[in-house]
């Protein structure tokens, strides 16, 4: 029998529970971990949450530096000082503002700068859009952040949280970007329970950067000339990082588990319905809404359907996904993203996964889609069409080389 | 809510009553590999050493960075780190930020540290001109942004930047068979629009490191007045002016004796002129620009006509402008005669 994993969040004694967006749960997060210094630029839809900090701060709720940047370039590298010098920060942007800040993204993994950053995905304009497309996000998987989905605003808050632990624990201090759809989160409310202080401040410690922080009292010199005598051993030191980083996630996540009594078992994805799966579908966000309303409809007729939403890509859950994966008749990528010319011109994820499964034992025939681009909507039937491609390739035993494009136009 | 005071309060730092007061204590100190007769590597050490040892210097990309910072053989004594190329504002503002939150916070120990950012005229002028606009304008978080002007990219080969001089041969400018100028863009008033766009900016000043106690002065007042303070420090590069590495001390002299670099200070917007170049404004006769460029290579193909041509824009400098060598606005009356004309 098939079991749905993820139940909605009991509630837990002195939590309050509030009606309140994606965005606005990230600022919740933020002025309990009593974030000293933000920095701000208007670029749709990400700013919501530096819009609810700066109600926050102006109604006492949180006392924080707010500095309104002049470019995202400026906003990223403002909070990399910051954090440089022993302060908690928190930044974020989306589509062509994300990488208007690329400089400043590129060197913060190797200063190694705990920042938690907030991405709003949206498409790369131009043309002109708002909507989500994952690869704003995405461009800085090889560099040393560590990238998570989110779906509700209940794991927004509670990711938000999770993410300062990871970041700012001594054996990763990476910087870590927490994406969120455009619009269909970062502006979607749902009720959310909001813990009260006195349980985060058991769950996350100060930030301590140690023997890193540039102070008088400590008179290093951060980022000088290393060529060819370093590189290679600091870029080895940020790989390690990267590799400590899946102990200290697991780790992050049981203790989160113990102080607030809720929150997933796995935290690398959520598996809906995956114990009896033939077919398994794989997405990111909240792409995962019209995935599981197809996924019953279609379970109700007798086809044993499942979802793994895929909540880390960096550290990519290798392992784990390929033992969830592995025993399906097939599996559908729905990839909410694009890689022009990759192999089989797939999505960045679909392409992932079957790197991942190269070594498997058990290799399923892996379909891949790419759907939803532009803030498109996903519709029943469109998970239905790829669900059915699935069966067909797992009758056939093996699928085509090739990426189908669902819902657009020919 | 009430905000302590102390998380603005600076350190006082008195000038130097001439070059015998000044402390012996060095915290820009060998390991650096600039190249002979480099005057930023001095504008770094009298910048650091009027400072002190209770300061954070940023330092954005340019030959002070990479002639400056080689792994294992750092020169400097007080903590230092590197920002992007256009970052010096933004590092000043970040840097400054945290300290003073934190101490707000009670998470550090209440004290003033200087923050100094610097940056090179590409790093500042060209890239960087925007963030340090920016932090111009937090007047509420202290620091210094200090640019060394030595007029091109001179640690990637000697590019020309929106700093070079009139004409000067770069390896982005090479002088040829057809065309003798490639560069005819005059050098931005960086000091001057610095001063004249951030209203709220206490302290702008320019300086030479051929005038050390002057310089070392400017950069103790612009740290003492408390929040975000500039200056541009006006740097001879043998490498890059191409002349003898002997001459640097004398060219800085040239650059103000000709009236070509005025130094001044603007301190809540009072403008005030220092040395030699208080002398011209007093009356002194400027010396011809000719004896300044003529004695650098990269001016060689000059002719008469060049020579002329920028003794043409010096003088107007001089003879036309509102505020001399400061606001580049026409004077009052020479606008109003050329209205009466019309």
């Amino acid at each position: 029998m098939a079991t749905v994993t993820t139940k909605a969040a009991p509630a837990v004694g002195d939590d309050k529970e509030l009606l309140i967006s994606g965005s606005e749960a990230v600022a919740e997060a933020l002025a309990l971990a009593d974030l000293d210094v933000v920095t701000a630029y208007p670029i749709r839809p990400y700013d919501t949450v530096m819009q609810a900090i700066a109600k926050k701060i102006a109604n006492g709720q949180l006392v924080a530096e707010y500095i309104v940047a002049e470019g995202e370039h400026s906003q990223f590298e403002i909070v990399k000082h910051a954090s440089t010098v022993g302060a908690r920060v928190f930044c974020g942007s989306s589509g062509v503002g994300w990488m208007y800040a690329m400089e400043c993204l590129v060197v913060t993994p190797p200063l190694r700068v705990p920042m938690v950053a907030l991405v709003g995905n949206r498409a790369l304009d131009d043309p002109g859009a708002f909507g989500v497309e994952h690869n704003d996000a995405l461009v800085v998987r090889d560099l040393g952040w560590m990238l998570c989905w989110i779906d509700t605003s209940q794991e927004a808050l509670d990711t938000t949280l999770i993410a300062y632990r990871v970041a700012e624990d001594r054996r990763v201090f990476l910087p870590l970007a927490i994406s969120a759809d455009g619009a269909f989160l970062t502006h979607s409310q749902a009720l959310t329970l909001v813990p009260p202080k006195e349980k985060v401040d058991r769950f996350l410690p100060r930030y301590d950067r140690g023997d890193l922080l540039l102070h008088p009292d400590n008179p290093i010199t951060v980022a000088p000339q290393a060529n060819e005598d370093w590189v290679i051993e600091i870029r080895r030191q940020n790989d390690e990082a990267m590799k400590r980083a899946t102990t200290v996630i697991e780790e992050a996540y049981a203790d989160f588990r113990r102080v607030f009594g809720r929150g997933p078992e796995n935290p690398w994805f959520e598996e809906y319905m995956l114990d009896d799966a033939e077919i398994v579908l794989v997405g990111m966000g909240t792409i995962s809404l019209p995935m599981k309303v197809a996924i019953r409809e279609m379970r109700s007729q007798g086809q044993k359907v499942g979802l793994l939403r895929l909540r880390w890509f960096r550290p990519f859950p290798t392992e784990k996904l390929v033992a969830a994966v592995s025993k399906a008749q097939a599996i559908g990528v729905v990839d909410r993203d694009y890689s022009f010319g990759s192999p089989f011109n797939s999505g960045v994820v679909a392409n992932e996964i079957r790197a991942a499964l190269y070594n498997a034992d058990r290799r399923p025939p892996l379909l891949s889609f790419i759907c939803g681009l532009g803030g498109r909507e996903v519709t029943l039937e469109d998970v239905k069409k790829a669900t059915d491609m699935c069966y067909a390739a797992a009758k056939a035993g093996k699928a085509e080389a090739r990426t189908h494009w669902l819902g657009v136009r020919e | 809510m009430a905000e302590t005071t102390f998380g603005n309060a600076t350190q006082v730092l008195e000038p130097f009553r001439g070059i015998k007061k000044v402390t012996l204590e060095e915290y820009f100190t060998s390991g650096h590999r600039t190249c002979q007769g480099c005057e930023s590597a001095l504008v770094m050490k009298l910048m650091v050493k009027a400072a002190g040892p209770r300061t954070i210097v940023l330092g954005s990309t340019g030959c002070m960075y990479v002639a400056n910072t080689t792994y294992y053989t750092t020169p400097w004594v007080v903590p230092w780190m590197h920002t992007q190329l256009g970052s010096s504002g933004s590092a000043a503002l970040g840097t400054a930020a945290g300290l003073k939150v934190l101490m707000r916070k009670g998470k550090m120990k209440s004290e003033p540290i200087n923050v100094i950012a610097f940056c090179g005229d590409g790093g500042g002028a060209d890239m960087g001109v925007g963030a340090i606009s920016a932090t111009l304008t937090h007047k509420e978080y202290n620091s210094l942004i200090l640019l060394y002007d030595n007029e091109s990219y001179a640690n990637t080969d000697i590019q020309l930047s929106g700093m070079t001089p009139y004409g000067a041969n770069t390896t982005f400018s090479p002088p040829g068979k057809v065309k003798r100028l490639i560069h005819t863009r005059w050098k931005k008033n960086m000091a001057g629009m610095m001063a004249a766009g951030h209203p709220e900016c206490r302290y702008v000043a320019t300086v030479c490191a051929s005038y050390a106690v002057d310089m070392m002065n400017k950069v103790r007042r612009a740290l003492t007045i408390g929040g975000p303070t500039f200056i541009h420090s006006l740097d001879p590069c043998p490498k890059g002016w191409d002349y003898d590495p002997m001459l640097s001390h004398e060219l800085g002299e040239l650059a103000i004796e000709t009236g070509l670099f005025p130094l001044y200070e603007i301190e809540d917007g009072v403008l005030k002129f220092y040395g030699k170049t208080k002398a011209i404004v007093d009356g002194r006769a400027r010396k011809p620009v000719r004896e300044y460029l003529l004695k650098q290579g990269r001016f060689a193909h000059f002719t008469e006509e060049d020579l002329g041509y920028f003794q043409a824009k010096v003088d107007e400098m001089w003879d036309r402008w509102e505020i001399p060598g400061v606001i580049p606005f026409k004077r009052l009356d020479a606008a109003r005669a050329a209205l009466d004309v019309k």
